[in-house]
């Protein structure tokens, strides 16, 4: 969703205060206590080990659910413990609601657009950190101005593009319309403009080599933590999307949220079943959150830092 | 896929090749080369920027801006979904019917309740969570990995699981109630128990991801000014109010700004809550149908394509009014303070 642009509007805020590139580093802002050096007390954990129970605990309980049959999950009290029956309900909605191929469909939708996302925007981010041409600063207005525009306003035409280009039901008719990201081309921008050296570029140039040299063979290596980051962030949104996918495919070839939500609607009846299909949608992204956590949760707040 | 981008270079060869510059003093061969390089290397210097940002701009162009701008055009005819390139002029009616249905002002209101009723708690418990994760705190990476899971959470996952737990017979969270003495409540089909169980599908997933952006800008706050305060006398409670919320006003301000617009599109919380048929009209009286779920069934399930454009601006407009309410609001109140 929109809300995804909050760390990057927030740091163009505050862009006039003279920045501590030693802070800006990926992974810094996860040094704990930076700011405030206070201990935290008794309470303090307690309260933030509820908080964490309650993050985690539908998570948790989606996997009971999945684990159990549909008459002990409709009874009260509630299962509370794991049942015997994971696989077979991740197997029956792996089949029953097409869940492979919205797996497939959805790796695909991500990856690609995770990719190209993170291509073009450091592609773009690079020429507006550090190249000189005209009308730069009001391109950049641009760009940040199209974060502001709601998705919905677009749809009805898009759609109607889509069936035109041959694409209705088809996974282009997803991909196409997010390949580059507005918010990307910032936060690589706002991350190249103090982690690359101006003499490095200048001596690639004295080196004779021209601007796409200078791209592959100077940015990109020093890119390479943000883009990581972005890659991430980028991948769980796309995976995540559900509006415009709901709009442009449907049930013979959905992605991860377009099958859930025909879950619900009575598409399997049996709850278990239909949990199990919420945890297969909720696996790979808890996977990758579960490896690159930290990263994760760096990249966010690193975009904030500055707010 | 890359194409724009390579093209720029060698589409710009040719050129110092038929241009080779006569005029530059004419003399030999070494340095016609080197007027030669210095030519390309000024198309590089001048063209290539323009070729890095060229992709961003044709992609959106074709995919973002334009669509939106059609949809002011579409929004003024009558479209029908099975025949989209027949059209019949309607200049405002789409808009003047709109402001006539009720199912319209029902949608807005929805929009509106469900919108305050799952942003303002969200981000006053991402601001306590925040102030907590601020602390020096073993286990720190633990936390905010945790607080960060529901983003991770598809709308689809999390919607479902919610539906679940909000279930009337056998739901834990009738179950929980029940233990304290309170009677089942049938969270789907009336109307304050449907929008609080969405909202809280939306606190739920959207607020660990505001609390780590509140925390990444308390930390940017210089620790000085703690200490300040404290010699000042201030306490913990007196710190918080008049060294950190100042200090991070500038994120809050965002975060309201973008809460709001993702309140205003809220569409996969109540369609998946909804349950099949009713989804789409948002329950069976309508009791959370937001303008999202009206966008697509007026688009759809009813097949007008001009009134669900109309909605779309309708939201835009809307989400315009918002904001510089916001700015008045805030203008006025810092003139105050």
């Amino acid at each position: 969703m929109t809300t995804d642009i909050a760390p990057v509007l927030a740091d163009a805020q505050d862009r006039t205060t003279p920045s501590r590139p030693a802070e800006r580093r990926f992974g810094r802002a996860l040094r704990p206590g930076a700011g405030r050096q206070h201990h935290a007390g008794p309470l303090a954990y307690v309260l933030l080990g509820f908080a964490a129970l309650v993050s985690l605990f539908p998570l948790y309980w989606t996997m009971v659910a999945a684990s159990t049959d549909n008459t002990r999950v409709t009874q009260t009290p509630p299962p509370f413990l794991p049942g015997p029956n994971l696989f077979k309900n991740l197997g029956k909605a792996w089949t029953d609601a097409a869940m492979g191929q919205a797996m497939l469909n959805s790796l695909i939708v991500a990856g690609v657009i995770a990719l190209s996302t993170v291509f073009f925007a450091t592609l773009a981010g690079f020429a507006f950190a550090k190249l000189r041409f005209k009308g730069r600063n009001i391109l950049l207005m641009l760009v940040i101005g199209t974060m502001m525009v709601p998705p919905q306003l677009g749809v009805v035409p898009l759609f109607m593009m889509m069936a035109d280009l041959g694409w209705g039901q088809k996974l282009p008719s997803v991909i196409f319309p997010t390949l580059v990201s507005a918010v990307g081309v910032f936060f690589m921008r706002q991350y190249l403009k103090e982690a690359l050296p101006d003499e490095l570029i200048e001596a690639g140039r004295i080196d004779g080599a021209h601007s796409l040299r200078i791209f592959w063979s100077i940015v990109l290596p020093i890119a390479r933590p943000p883009m990581a980051v972005l890659f991430m962030i980028t991948f769980v949104q796309a995976w995540n999307d559900f509006f415009w996918p709901f709009i442009a495919l449907d049930m013979t070839n959905p992605t991860i949220p377009v099958a859930l939500s025909q879950l619900s609607a009575g598409y399997v009846r049996d709850q278990s079943v239909i949990m199990a299909g919420a945890l297969l949608g909720t696996l790979p992204l808890l996977a990758m959150f579960i490896v690159f956590g930290r990263q994760i949760v760096g990249g966010i707040m690193q975009g904030a830092v500055k707010g | 896929m890359a194409t724009s981008t390579p093209a720029a270079p060698t589409g710009g060869q040719p050129h110092p090749a038929s241009a080779g510059p006569p005029g530059k003093g004419g003399a030999g061969g070494g340095s016609s080369r080197q007027s030669r390089r210095t030519l390309i290397h000024r198309l590089d210097l001048g063209a290539m920027p323009y070729g890095f940002i060229a992709p961003f701009f044709l992609i959106f162009g074709a995919f973002g801006l334009y669509p939106l701008l059609y949809t002011f055009w579409i929004s003024l005819h009558r479209v029908e979904l099975s025949t989209m390139h027949t059209r019949e002029w309607r200049g405002l009616a789409n808009f003047t019917d709109l402001l006539q249905d009720d199912l319209f002002w029902n949608a807005l209101a929805n929009t509106f309740t469900i919108g305050v009723i799952s942003t303002v708690p969200q981000l006053l418990m991402a601001l306590g969570l925040a102030h907590l994760l601020n602390y020096r705190l073993r286990g720190s990476v633990f936390f905010r990995v945790a607080a960060l899971a529901p983003y991770a959470t598809s709308i689809g996952a999390a919607a479902l699981v919610f539906t679940m737990l909000f279930e009337r017979d056998f739901g834990m969270v009738n179950w929980a109630l029940g233990l304290v003495g309170v009677d089942s409540i049938d969270w789907s089909s009336e109307k304050w128990p449907a929008q609080f169980a969405i909202s809280t599908i939306v606190i739920w997933r959207w607020t660990g991801y505001n609390a780590l952006l509140y925390l990444a800008s308390m930390q940017a706050i210089p620790r000085d000014l703690y200490e300040a305060a404290a010699i000042d006398g201030a306490s913990r409670w007196q710190q918080f109010r008049t060294v950190t919320i100042p200090g991070i006003s500038a994120t809050i301000i965002f975060t309201i700004v973008l809460s709001t617009i993702g309140a205003t599109q809220l569409f996969g919380e109540p369609l998946i809550f909804g349950q099949g048929p009713n989804g789409v009209s948002g329950g069976a009286d309508n009791q959370y149908q937001t303008l999202g779920l009206l966008l697509y069934e007026e688009g759809w399930k009813n097949y007008q394509m001009g009134r669900a454009s109309a909605i779309a601006w309708a939201m835009f407009l809307i989400l315009i009014l918002v904001f510089v309410l916001q700015r008045v609001i805030g203008r006025v109140t810092s003139r105050k303070s």
